[in-house]
């Protein structure tokens, strides 16, 4: 009878110990899950890569980017101008070099659809390219 | 009332309403502070009654602001990175100051003080600025390889370091010009063919559908603005850390 009612208790503890376990199991899981959530890039990271559909915003952002890189070139031209009496030699120098800016903004605008500078993105791709054309 | 009370771009004169003076400086309050003042006090308001219950199982309000709080947290996953969560108040504060304000300007007799450049400006150069001390902080004097791509021959560095100097200078103008020129079109817009409703007669039933239409789009452009905002301040900031 002891012994009997002993193995019944170990049972019982046995199964609530699996019970326990499973459940452990079920937390570990979720919370896997979560944390993989939580470092993997949302669908955010992926539109931002991609062109916007809206064609007027694409042309808008590209004609600020030019026009704001062409107005800084013509204020530092414009102003070391003024300072040393040269005008108008810095300021049609720096329109250009304003220009060739511009182009540059609009240029990595293209390239990631992101913002910002690409060099990074640039850098892998001719990585890439030189890892082929060692292979070749 | 004259005619200068209709022009679409009354809306955007600064009215002083507590006149100020300090020294040479005219510090008036305008409408354009208030409405300022009424973005900070509303984004509080809205942040902090909104989280009052603290609930586990949120409501709604309480939903809408746990989702713009995570809206902001995984742009700056995405963008930044993990080094980036230190400055999660600065881009969220910027977020929801740029969101309230141009959704306050939707409101009618209210003012839009995102439609003005000296705003914007002024804004986008604290983050241009502040952007800078952190890459010069955390790189030194590395920091300036970030004008000379790498890769590139040394005798084109003349050319190439001015043009990148420009392009990193013109960062704020755009960051500025994008968002006002954005709110001033469309807020302008919306009041040239407001004013064609009455003065088309039965007509004016074209406009009115017009109007309701931009009316929605505008709603979508101020929040639209907002989220450009800080993902370009994000975007600035991850050069900053990361530089190349």
């Amino acid at each position: 009878m002891v012994e009997n009612r002993n193995d019944q208790t170990k049972m019982q503890e046995r199964g609530r110990f699996s019970e326990e376990k499973q459940g452990l199991a079920e937390i570990e899981r979720k919370l896997q899950k979560v944390n993989a959530d939580r470092e993997a890039p949302s669908k955010l990271a992926a539109k931002i890569k991609q062109p916007p559909s809206n064609v007027m915003g694409l042309a808008m952002r590209a004609s600020v980017e030019v026009v704001s890189a062409l107005a800084i070139g013509f204020g530092i031209g414009w102003s070391l101008d003024q300072w040393l009496d040269t005008r108008p030699w810095f300021m049609l120098v720096f329109l250009l070099i304003g220009g060739a800016a511009g182009t540059l903004n609009v240029y990595r605008m293209a390239l990631g659809f992101g913002y910002a500078d690409q060099y990074g993105q640039t850098r892998e791709n001719t990585e890439d390219k030189g890892d082929l054309q060692k292979d070749e | 009332m004259s005619a200068e009370k209709h022009s679409p771009l009354a809306q955007f004169e600064i009215k002083q309403l507590i006149p100020m003076q300090i020294g040479d400086l005219d510090a008036s309050f305008t409408n354009s502070s208030l409405f300022m003042v009424l973005t900070v006090l509303s984004v509080s308001a809205f942040l902090v009654l909104g989280m009052r219950k603290n609930a586990h199982v949120p409501g709604r309000w309480q939903s809408i602001v746990e989702l713009s709080y995570l809206f902001i947290a995984n742009l700056m996953k995405d963008t930044v990175g993990s080094e980036g969560r230190a400055y999660f108040p600065f881009i969220f504060t910027v977020f929801m100051f740029v969101l309230f304000g141009n959704l306050l300007g939707m409101m009618p007799y209210s003012f839009t003080f995102t439609s003005h450049i000296v705003v914007t400006f002024t804004m986008a150069l604290f983050v241009f600025i502040g952007v800078t001390i952190i890459a010069l902080v955390k790189h030194k004097m590395r920091f300036f390889t970030f004008f000379m791509p790498p890769g590139v021959p040394i005798y084109m560095a003349p050319l190439l370091i001015p043009i990148e100097i420009i392009s990193y200078l013109s960062r704020p103008i755009s960051l500025s010009v994008r968002l006002f020129a954005n709110m001033l079109a469309g807020h302008t817009l919306l009041k040239v063919f407001a004013g064609f409703i009455i003065s088309l007669g039965l007509f004016g039933i074209a406009p009115l559908a017009f109007v309701i239409a931009l009316t929605g789009l505008e709603f979508v452009i101020a929040f639209l603005q907002a989220y450009v905002f800080a993902i370009l301040t994000c975007l600035y900031l991850n050069d900053a850390l990361h530089l190349h």
